[in-house]
């Protein structure tokens, strides 16, 4: 089958590779109809996550038709054309009955404070991805789900990541009638988390990037504001002055690993990585929210450490929440959203590229090229 | 800059998912069985067989029900894995050496390219055709900046050969042939 593979850092390609088996009495195996590059594939994509091996194939948002199933799946049937989550979860852990299904006990042996993701590095348990013409999908009773009738698979491939990701930003801020809300990268992620935000009952929302195009992109998909960081002389005091020099009741970190905007964190996150990634979105973010305020965080950072000024956490009194999207939790919600057109999820998705093109796929999303703002790999079995 | 506005009904949904239970800044506790007081003793589920070395967390006392086996260690670079691995994820030396087998591993991947008589396309791999089909400028300038730099190199490594080459000279010659060390200087 083709499947992409991990080449090193900015390189990647599409290779034949060995059919995925069923290794467990609870896999499924899936034959992909769509697959997504997320803004998290391209920490790996740039080498900053540690233990992401050559010849892996990435991708953890996907759909398909299930090809194959274990002795002891129940739930699925050959044929069912599924959404699967991007957690690897059990189900049956002490995390996963808390609802916790990004923190799953049971899927990763490789890291104890991450869960198992698809096509993560072995950081994330060592999983092939979904860029793919075929998946190894285990647990195939828990997460995955069936896609309901009439919905587009350009939305349920969104519903995978990128929608529980932005509305779980949102959710973990506990945004109250009213709340100015700031959200930090107008990456797919941070436009899901600024539109959501308003579902929460926010009364102003305020997205910062440095990129224009996705800024007009986010003014009109998320009807919010949106503001160049580069035209400011600093990004902090602009929110002091635009909430009445209060700061933000609530703070989104919707960048991660890749921000730029601060030399030195460029420096010593991105470029020699001294640190765990470049933390200036959630350095700013802890600046710029008000005092007694809540940070949240969903952009992806490595495992070791970050430059953050937790001094100021402390003397503001602020909460910190932060977490991998627990997927199946919110899929029931946000499926009811889709359907009733309150999101439009497939309405992100700037460009198709067939599977065997992903190289190029990578470029022009990590590139910020032709406008991009979310890029779908399609199989060529998808295409007939 | 925009003032707060009151009327939201040109957002659709807006406030439709209100919790005010759910605000973290005033301390709750969720809701919560004895059940995590229980440990590690939830019914596990069936192991997947180990018929791969799976190197797993010393923060954990098992490999998990399910894993990936998408590229066991091998070679130098699953030797640093290995030795990484004897280490917790609170330690530098889980983190540093894994990232250093991923260097190590890239070379491994492309000496295995050659092994099996691949040449890698390193234009394909990198995606250019992307960046040439929508900023050209910006990839003929990379590649010209890049040029320039190994240009430079070389011109630097050549200027360094030539003072050892001297230095090697003056080492060799011997004294009474002085006057061909001035030619040379000179």
């Amino acid at each position: 089958m083709l499947a992409m593979d991990y080449r090193g850092p900015k390189r990647v390609r599409v290779t034949q590779k060995p059919m995925p088996e069923i290794k467990h009495p609870e896999d499924a195996i899936i034959r992909v109809t769509r697959s997504c590059i997320c803004g998290s594939d391209l920490h790996l994509y740039n080498g900053n996550v540690p233990d992401t091996r050559v010849g892996t194939t990435f991708g953890h948002e996907f759909v398909g038709i299930v090809e194959e199933i274990g002795s002891e799946v129940t739930k699925l049937k050959v044929g069912d054309h599924v959404l699967v989550p991007f957690n690897i979860a059990c189900g049956r852990c002490h995390f996963c009955k808390q609802g916790l299904f990004g923190n799953c006990h049971e899927s990763n042996p490789m890291a104890t404070a991450v869960g198992g993701i698809f096509g993560y590095s072995h950081t994330a348990g060592g999983f092939n991805g979904g860029q793919a013409e075929y998946v190894r999908v285990p647990y195939a009773n828990v997460s995955p789900t069936v896609i309901p009738e009439g919905m587009h698979i350009e939305d349920a491939v969104m519903l995978t990541d990128v929608v529980p990701t932005g509305y779980q930003a949102a959710e973990m801020g506990g945004i109250q009638p009213g709340d100015t809300v700031v959200v930090f990268g107008a990456g797919p992620v941070g436009i899901m988390a600024a539109k959501c935000s308003w579902l929460f009952g926010a009364g102003r929302v305020i997205i910062i990037d440095h990129v224009e195009y996705r800024l007009e992109f986010a003014r009109n998909y998320a009807q919010c504001e949106a503001y160049n960081f580069r035209e400011m002389e600093d990004p902090v005091v602009f929110i002091k002055k635009t909430t009445d020099w209060m700061g933000a009741d609530v703070v989104i970190d919707a960048v991660g690993a890749e921000a730029a905007g601060n030399t030195m964190q460029t420096i010593t996150g991105r470029k020699t990585l001294l640190q765990a990634g470049s933390a200036t979105a959630l350095h700013w973010a802890i600046n710029s929210v008000k005092k007694g305020g809540i940070v949240s965080i969903v952009g992806v950072y490595g495992p070791t450490d970050n430059l953050v000024p937790i001094g100021n956490v402390l003397n503001k009194g602020l909460t910190i929440r932060a977490n991998q999207a627990s997927v199946k939790r919110l899929l029931p919600r946000l499926i009811e959203h889709v359907q009733n057109g309150i999101i439009n999820p497939k309405a992100l998705i700037t460009h198709r590229i067939p599977l065997e093109e992903v190289a190029d796929g990578y470029r022009l999303f990590s590139a910020k090229l032709d406008n991009c703002i979310k890029p779908v790999l399609i199989p060529p079995s998808a295409r007939m | 800059m925009e003032n707060l506005k009151k009327d939201y009904s040109h957002i659709k949904g807006w406030g439709i998912d209100a919790d005010p239970q759910n605000d973290p800044t005033y301390p709750m506790k969720p809701h919560r069985t004895d059940a995590e007081q229980a440990g590690y003793s939830w019914e596990r589920p069936t192991q997947q067989p180990v018929d791969v070395e799976v190197l797993h967390s010393i923060e954990r006392p098992n490999v998990s029900a399910v894993f990936g086996t998408a590229s066991p260690p091998s070679g130098l670079s699953g030797m640093i894995r290995r030795f990484a691995f004897r280490y917790s994820e609170n330690s530098y030396l889980h983190w540093l050496p894994l990232i250093l087998a991923d260097r190590v591993n890239v070379v491994e991947g492309v000496i295995d390219d050659f092994k099996n008589g691949h040449v890698p396309n390193i234009f394909v791999e990198k995606g250019y055709k992307a960046e040439w089909k929508h900023d050209k400028v910006g990839l003929i300038t990379k590649f010209a900046v890049a040029a320039a730099v190994v240009a430079g190199v070389v011109v630097l490594l050549r200027g360094k050969d030539d003072d050892h080459d001297y230095d090697d000279y003056d080492q060799l010659t011997p004294y009474n042939d002085r006057d061909d060390y001035d030619t040379y200087d000179s």
